[in-house]
């Protein structure tokens, strides 16, 4: 579906028509990311973070498969294949291997953002929750994939982080053991485990972007959201996306290679753990084991269940830190809230900001030691974050009152405040 | 229906942690964490001070030089270097004729003799990389009162603090019998159970306080340096952090060139990438 101004897409030289006769890919294209798709005329620049997922992602599977040319998926040659041979002897493949496991990181900053501004939006809300749904399973997916890729080089936060995460198979009652050794295809990570890990990491980039096709299909039916949330009720509320938002995207795309250039070049270490630099000894714990920055948050959800409440600590902390993410399918139906933007919704506005610092406090706590503070603090944050989509929202939703919403896009853009970000409204109140 | 299931879960979830918290803060009343020897005797490393640190480091060739003639005289006897190549040493300024002559100053390559098949050693070439100087870990353990030393060709990577750190250690044995910290405790006196054990040694910026690595730069002038630099251990803990650095990083000084020009370029892509979007937008008010 699109909207009935939208541009047909008119095929001039003979060899493109006989093309669009055949297969129409170029009608497609066009269609999807070209002038034959009307977008919104007010977005801000937080919805560059879309188009930036999927580059971020290209990156991922070009590098990647490069780095899989060159690497060993044996345990006892997969961290000198890494340290030795890519990082030494490859013609530029510390570049790559920087480039992709910092890459990863890219791509998580990117994702967050996105979901946040999906968030803050309600870009979840009717009629697009299965643009949202979608967008949680490549979440899942993306998470699943970055696990595994960062067992690849077998260092010993690589072992002992995969250790750690299929222990928490071992939390399900009775066959948990069973379903562990199973999944690892040995009583703790070798040589199985590393193996189908890497055949795993290679196959799930490519079920990735084949969801984020549906993704995108499934957004194209209702059309962009935008930063008032009101629908588009006409032609002059929008405006071909090429050539005006490949345009923005262009220069959103170039900001984001240029940080992601400094990070490669200048901190290629500074997301990643020194630990990672030892090679996988099955002998020695480390004193600390942490996953990668982008679970932090997760990491302290599952940490902050310390006592047992009729079932056991640990199956309460691997159910909730599964929970945390679950319950994202059901935000759609859980805030019935019919004013999407935060901008128009001054409680759901402060309990989002509450939530943005409640996520980023749960990450510095799973980044840190497990001590008295950190778990204080855990305990508290984890228990906000449950209350805040399944209890917060929903009331908000009933007894907030929005405040009054722009008749049109246009008329916002107008009135000056078309493409208002969250940080101006948190300021100007 | 959502909301209501939604309700009751996040209500579970939430008594859960308030369960957990509750014992946790009593936990804490009751039996308060006694302040650890390791927390209040272990030191953050110094700054080693090196060319090679922040974005625009590079690395100094004479110290690099210096440094692989410590690892060389000192550290090789117990510490392999793994990843690095004789070849490699063209990196911190040897020309192919010294790589050459250093490499076949090895005579401990493993190989198998042509006529019997029997093991046998050889003389290092370029290609090699550094020979080991124990045959596998359990001739470590026995030769190190049961600690592996470990391989040197990440160090400065795999610890905190980096080439920090390994400065640090290399300079921070001291007397434990004594030893104040910065608030003047005396350990013994505050914790008289952590005497250093018998084959370890006291160092407090090791992570536990006991290294079993006995101090490896124990006088001024252990190392001749041809360059005429003072040889003090402070010089040579340095110097040899500085080659560890490289031997980690070799490709350090052209990754923050090439991050020069492509930021740069990027930089100005972006520019004129914004002028583009400016001008594609230029009639729509948005």
């Amino acid at each position: 579906m699109s909207f009935p101004w939208a541009k047909q897409y008119q095929p001039k030289a003979p060899l493109m028509r006989w093309m669009d006769e055949k297969l129409p890919v170029p009608r497609l294209v066009y269609n999807a990311i070209g002038a034959g798709y009307p977008v919104p005329r007010n977005l801000n620049y937080w919805w560059n973070f879309g188009v930036l997922a999927g580059a971020a992602l290209m990156v991922q599977i070009v590098t990647g498969i490069v780095l899989a040319m060159h690497f060993h998926s044996s345990a006892a040659s997969a961290f000198d294949s890494v340290n030795g041979t890519i990082m030494r002897d490859v013609n530029a493949g510390w570049f790559l291997r920087y480039a992709h496991a910092n890459g990863a990181s890219m791509f998580f900053i990117v994702v967050y953002t996105h979901i946040f501004r999906g968030l803050y939006y309600g870009s979840y809300k009717a009629p697009r929750e299965m643009v949202w749904l979608l967008g949680v399973v490549i979440f899942l997916l993306m998470m699943a994939t970055a696990f595994m890729g960062y067992v690849l080089p077998w260092g010993q936060m690589s072992f002992w982080g995969a250790q750690v995460i299929t222990g928490f198979f071992s939390a399900i009652p009775v066959v948990g053991e069973t379903i562990r050794v199973w999944l690892l295809g040995g009583y703790a990570p070798d040589d199985a485990a590393l193996n189908r890990f890497f055949s795993l990491h290679y196959l799930l980039p490519f079920v990735i972007a084949g969801v984020i096709i549906l993704h995108i299909w499934a957004l194209h039916i209702p059309g962009s959201n935008n930063p008032t949330g009101v629908d588009v009720k006409g032609e002059q509320d929008t405006v071909p996306f090429h050539p005006y938002y490949t345009a923005k995207d262009g220069f959103g795309l170039l900001v984001f290679l240029a940080l992601f250039s400094v990070l490669i070049f200048y901190f290629p270490d500074y997301l990643g753990h020194p630990d990672n630099y030892i090679p996988a000894n099955p002998l020695a714990t480390p004193a600390h084991i942490v996953p990668e920055w982008y679970f932090w948050p997760f990491y302290a959800i599952l940490r902050a269940f310390t006592s047992d409440f009729i079932l056991p600590a640990k199956l309460w902390g691997v159910l909730a830190m599964f929970g945390s993410i679950l319950l994202l399918f059901f935000l759609p139906w859980l805030d019935s809230s019919p004013v999407r933007s935060n901008n128009y919704r001054p409680k759901a506005r402060i309990a989002f900001w509450v939530l943005v610092v409640d996520v980023l406090v749960l990450g510095y706590c799973g980044g840190s030691p497990a001590t008295n503070t950190y778990i204080v603090l855990s305990q508290i944050c984890a228990a906000y974050y449950f209350l805040h989509f399944l209890v917060i929202l929903p009331m908000i939703a009933r007894s907030e009152r929005p405040t009054p919403l722009p008749n049109s896009i246009t008329e916002a853009v107008l009135a000056g405040h078309g493409g208002t970000s969250p940080s101006e409204t948190a300021l100007a109140h | 229906m959502v909301r209501g299931i939604a309700f009751l879960v996040g209500a579970a979830f939430a008594a859960v942690l308030a369960w957990a918290l509750f014992w946790t803060v009593q936990g804490w009343i009751s039996d308060p964490p006694a302040p650890t020897a390791e927390e209040e005797f272990h030191l953050h490393p110094r700054a080693a001070s090196l060319r090679s640190d922040g974005i625009t480091g590079k690395f100094d060739k004479q110290q690099l030089q210096r440094g692989f003639q410590v690892y060389k005289e000192v550290c090789a006897a117990c510490h392999s270097l793994r990843f690095v190549a004789f070849r490699d040493l063209e990196g911190i300024g040897y020309n192919e004729g010294q790589v050459k002559a250093i490499a076949a100053g090895y005579d401990t390559v493993p190989s198998v003799n042509p006529d019997t098949g029997e093991p046998a050693t050889r003389k290092g070439v370029p290609a090699d990389r550094f020979p080991m100087p124990f045959a596998n870990d359990i001739a470590a353990r026995a030769a190190n009162n049961n600690a592996v030393p470990p391989d040197l060709s990440y160090i400065t990577r795999a610890r905190h603090g980096g080439a920090d750190y390994v400065y640090s250690l290399l300079t921070g044995y001291r007397d434990q019998a004594g030893y104040k910290n910065a608030k003047g405790e005396d350990i013994l006196k505050a914790f008289p159970d952590v005497k250093t054990p018998n084959g370890l040694h006291f160092n407090p910026y090791f992570a536990n306080l006991n290294i079993a690595m006995p101090p490896p730069l124990k006088s001024e002038g252990q190392v001749q340096y041809a360059d005429g630099t003072r040889p003090t251990v402070d010089n040579m803990a340095r110097d040899v952090s500085a080659f560890l650095v490289w031997a980690g990083d070799p490709n350090l000084e052209k990754r923050h060139q090439y991050g020069f020009f492509a930021v740069i370029f990027l930089l100005i892509s972006a520019g004129l990438a914004y002028g583009a979007y400016r001008n594609v937008w230029r009639d729509v008010k948005h």
